[in-house]
């Protein structure tokens, strides 16, 4: 059975702050959204395959994010753990339109 | 089907190891108990004598911790030891009157130390060296006593004494022979080695046999049999180790020196094995840890019926583990008449060599001084080269990469940790790894004994060819090839102001670098500009950022400051109204003086701080955390000075201070110390009329006593000191590295020095009263600051 996805605004684009995370709740997920320094808005699980860390209060580099907990390094765009770690996490497709940021669920 | 029950008896590297190879085989077949005498995890016994000399901490060398057994449903009963064996029906019972049976059995009960029947060898201050709780003996005596004598001068005597003049002893070495390690060693290294130790302040009395301790509960000195006599307060064993074999003949397993087993580590009982140091392998009991990875991958293999060569015996080579003195040998050293030796000896250098050839190969190897070419001889042997293979390559500085080429995948490069070259190069292709301290980290090669480090980079030359450069630094992080000095040194020069502009400035790898360069590039900007550069919050860790310490659960824990541990009923209060109000998980009294609120949700901590309206504690800081005090002349009987004043001024003056990393401080009134001013990077003590000042001593992972830096007579000489000793540290030390690490590589006498000279202690301070004013309280800060609420603060309800 295919699933249909919403889209649910999150906010506006230029209040996001930029090279951090912001922490959503969206019904019963909690998701961690990131705009880059290159301005790209990324959404994943917020919760740190390793021992479920809170990913949105990490460190921003380029495309990845350091768990706070135990810096594990997530790539933002499709949720792996980097070497050597192992994990993943759930990613989110995000959609920016005029001001308004969507996270698709 | 039911789980094979596998049962080891001796908690040491052997058997974890054997454990760690059969789990990798068969994850989920056996039932696994272990019974240990020690009650500790699975730790490093090689590292003991680093531990010792004081490089390392007990909780450093933990190779299996608690939660290792745990996580493999593995039964460990340490501090338990297994006292009968019924082979019939393959049970054992221990001390502790338990009894559990078996399917298999490993017996992996390691060595005793030999301790002479000496007459007077019961008394107090006799000691081997052993286990932790010889090494912690030996520390605590080294505290109260002056005089320790060492017996034995072979490998474990000499890091013994070594580590006794770490501590401060004056260590008297006795050996039998008239040459040192003489078991290893040709006469000619031995005394190098031995004119090598004396400069570093040991004394040598050879060719003395022991005949009796003296003094009466407490050891007072020796006696020799030719009368001679000698004062000690400590004496430590150490002649040698035997193999730990009680059990097993007691039981009516084969004993001959070790436990006798074949090829496959099979005893004479089918279901018994016997592994490591009390396991006797054709004739031959090993007593080093290579051959008992070996050793271990064996058994392994055996235990889960699979096949294989089996054990076919090792080749030894040893290295003494002693700062400054590069000793290496292997193989069968000595020479009689069907040897012939390659000798060249450089007296001017001190650097000596011998490789033993008998029929045309190498069969065995000394070097003292440039051990360099120890790996390379040790592998010509195991493979048993002709010595041209040596000679013709000796001058050529390709032959390392060469070497390991040769080396079969599985061949053990690491002794100490187990890593095999494949490990080493799957690690180096698949990581992208380029340096000895990069594989150390991925594969804990080399981080041991760091034997193996010249083969490691060998490795990472032969696997990736020209792009390794061999003489590396310590760099800022992975991201650069410059170490901090440069970076601070570019960043001057330069004029930058923030660290993406020193990223790609200086060509950073990764643009945008890393959780490690970024702090540290944060840190550096603000010390070097402190009233102008403006910190960079997504340069910071969260805690640093949100100005909290984060948990494990994402909830965060709020400490409010209490300059000098003391509070009042009003603080009190409004901290039981909040804790209240926002239902915190745990109120808690820290190490430092001060309540922790526990469990807070990052929203509610803007609110919190605003009713509390007491400054932060920065217990989430690189920089000033608590002062800690004792009661002082107000109350205390002893109290020679008003410590908690002192603390409190101390704490005011630095509070907010930033720096390489936390720094903690105590100020006690008497010399018992009470605010623990030993353990911190500064502690201060009165007596009368006088304050000493400590630094660089630390209470955590890197257990250090502090140094004294001076003895000063008025409260504002300490601040004027402290002041100029934390500026000192704030320019020179790298990012994370506490004032015990600092203290350690700048040497102490150097940092007298510098902060001692009236001049340069008032240049620091002038710079270090411009960092403190640039400091804002980061609490009515953020409460204050619309923007930095919504963007540090608020979570988005969608």
């Amino acid at each position: 059975m295919e699933r249909t996805l919403s889209r649910v605004l999150i906010g506006n684009y230029s209040e996001l702050p930029e090279r951090l995370g912001k922490t959503v709740i969206i019904g019963d997920k909690e998701i961690a959204v990131f705009k880059l320094a290159n301005g790209k808005i990324r959404a994943i699980e917020n919760r740190c395959p390793h021992k479920g860390g809170v990913l949105a209060e990490g460190m921003v580099s380029g495309e990845h994010i350091f768990c706070p907990m135990h810096n594990w390094k997530i790539n933002v765009n499709n949720g792996q753990a980097q070497a050597p770690d192992e994990g993943c996490v759930g990613t989110y497709q995000v959609e920016v339109k005029n001001n308004s940021v969507y996270v698709l669920v | 089907m039911e789980k094979q029950k596998l049962i080891l008896i001796g908690n040491g590297m052997a058997g974890i190891r054997t454990l760690e190879e059969v789990l990798k085989l068969e994850p989920d077949t056996f039932d696994i108990t272990v019974f240990g005498k020690e009650p500790y995890p699975n730790y490093n016994r090689i590292e003991l004598s680093k531990v010792l000399q004081g490089d390392t901490s007990v909780s450093d060398i933990t190779l299996n911790e608690w939660h290792w057994y745990e996580d493999n449903n593995i039964r460990l009963y340490p501090g338990e030891t297994v006292t009968r064996i019924d082979k019939e029906q393959k049970i054992v019972y221990t001390d502790k009157d338990r009894e559990e049976s078996y399917d298999q059995l490993i017996i992996a009960t390691g060595s005793d130390p030999v301790i002479l029947p000496l007459p007077g060898i019961d008394k107090e201050g006799v000691t081997a060296f052993r286990d932790i709780k010889d090494c912690e003996k030996m520390v605590d005596y080294s505290k109260k006593y002056k005089k320790a004598a060492v017996i034995g001068g072979g490998l474990l005597g000499l890091e013994a004494a070594r580590g006794l003049l770490n501590l401060g002893m004056e260590v008297d070495v006795i050996h039998l022979c008239d040459s040192l390690m003489e078991r290893q060693l040709d006469k000619e290294a031995g005394t190098l080695l031995k004119e090598e130790l004396e400069e570093q302040g040991m004394h040598f009395l050879l060719e003395k046999q022991t005949s009796e301790i003296l003094g009466n509960d407490h050891v007072s000195g020796l006696r020799f049999n030719d009368g001679e006599e000698i004062e000690a307060d400590l004496i430590v064993m150490a002649v040698g180790i035997k193999p730990n074999v009680a059990l097993a003949k007691e039981s009516g397993i084969e004993v001959n020196r070790g436990i006798v087993v074949n090829d496959y580590l099979e005893t004479n009982d089918p279901n018994i094995f016997s592994v490591g140091e009390c396991a006797e392998h054709r004739e031959m009991v090993y007593g080093l840890v290579a051959p008992l990875y070996q050793q271990a991958q064996v058994l392994a293999k055996r235990i889960c019926g699979m096949g294989g060569d089996g054990y076919q015996g090792s080749v030894l080579s040893t290295q003494l583990k002693v700062s400054g003195v590069d000793v290496f040998s292997t193989g069968q050293i000595m020479e009689n008449e069907h040897t012939k030796a390659i000798k060249v000896f450089d007296d001017w250098r001190g650097v000596y060599k011998k490789i033993v050839v008998e029929q045309g190969k190498i069969t065995g190897a000394v070097l003292f001084g440039d051990t360099g070419d120890g790996n390379r001889l040790l592998n010509l042997i195991k493979k048993g080269a002709d010595v041209e293979e040596y000679t013709d390559t000796d001058q050529n500085q390709e032959a390392g990469a060469g070497l390991v080429a040769d080396m079969p995948d599985d061949e053990l490069i690491c002794g100490c940790n187990g890593v095999t070259k494949g490990t080493i190069i799957e690690a180096i292709e698949t990581q992208g790894l380029n340096s000895v301290e990069q594989v150390k980290g991925c594969t804990n090669a080399s981080r041991s004994c760091g034997t193996c480090k010249s083969l490691v980079s060998d490795l990472l030359e032969y696997t990736l060819g020209e792009e390794y450069d061999e003489n590396q630094k310590e760099t800022v992080c992975g991201c650069t090839t410059l170490s901090k000095d440069e970076v601070i040194a570019e960043i001057k020069e330069k004029g930058m102001t923030n660290t993406r502009e020193v990223m790609n400035v200086l060509g950073w790898k990764n643009e945008e670098g890393c959780a490690k360069c970024k702090p540290a590039l944060n840190y550096y900007l603000g010390m070097l500009y402190p009233t102008e550069y403006e910190d960079e919050r997504e340069s910071r860790f969260v805690n640093e950022r949100l100005h909290a310490n984060i948990q494990k659960d994402g909830t965060f824990g709020v400490i409010p400051r209490m300059y000098g541990g003391v509070t009042n009923a009003q603080d009190l209060r409004k901290i039981a109204d909040v804790a209240e109000k926002y239902d915190v998980g745990m109120i808690k009294l820290t190490g430092g003086q001060r309540i922790n609120l526990l469990g807070v949700n990052k929203q509610d901590l803007p609110n919190i701080w605003e009713e509390l309206d007491m400054p932060s504690g920065h217990a989430y800081a690189k920089g000033l955390r608590t002062v800690k005090t004792c009661v002082g002349s107000e109350f205390c009987r002893f109290g020679t000075q008003d410590s908690t004043g002192l603390g409190i001024r101390l704490e005011k003056k630095f509070e907010g201070l930033s720096g390489p990393h936390k720094l903690k401080m105590g100020v006690s009134a008497c010399p018992r110390n009470c605010a623990e001013g030993g353990v911190k990077d500064v502690g201060v003590v009165g007596l009368e009329g006088v304050w000493e000042i400590y630094v660089g001593g630390n209470g955590g992972t890197d257990l250090r006593q502090a140094d004294l830096l001076c003895k000063v007579e008025t409260g504002d000489e300490v601040l004027e000191w402290v002041g100029a000793f934390l500026q000192y540290y704030r320019e020179t030390a790298n990012y994370l590295d506490r004032t015990s690490v600092w203290v350690e590589k700048m040497g102490i006498e150097h940092i007298r020095e510098v902060v001692g000279n009236k001049e340069k202690r008032d240049e620091l301070n002038e710079r270090m009263d411009l960092a403190l004013s640039a400091i804002q309280e980061p609490w009515s800060e953020a409460i204050n600051n619309g923007t930095l609420l919504k963007d540090l603060y608020e979570k988005v309800n969608a």
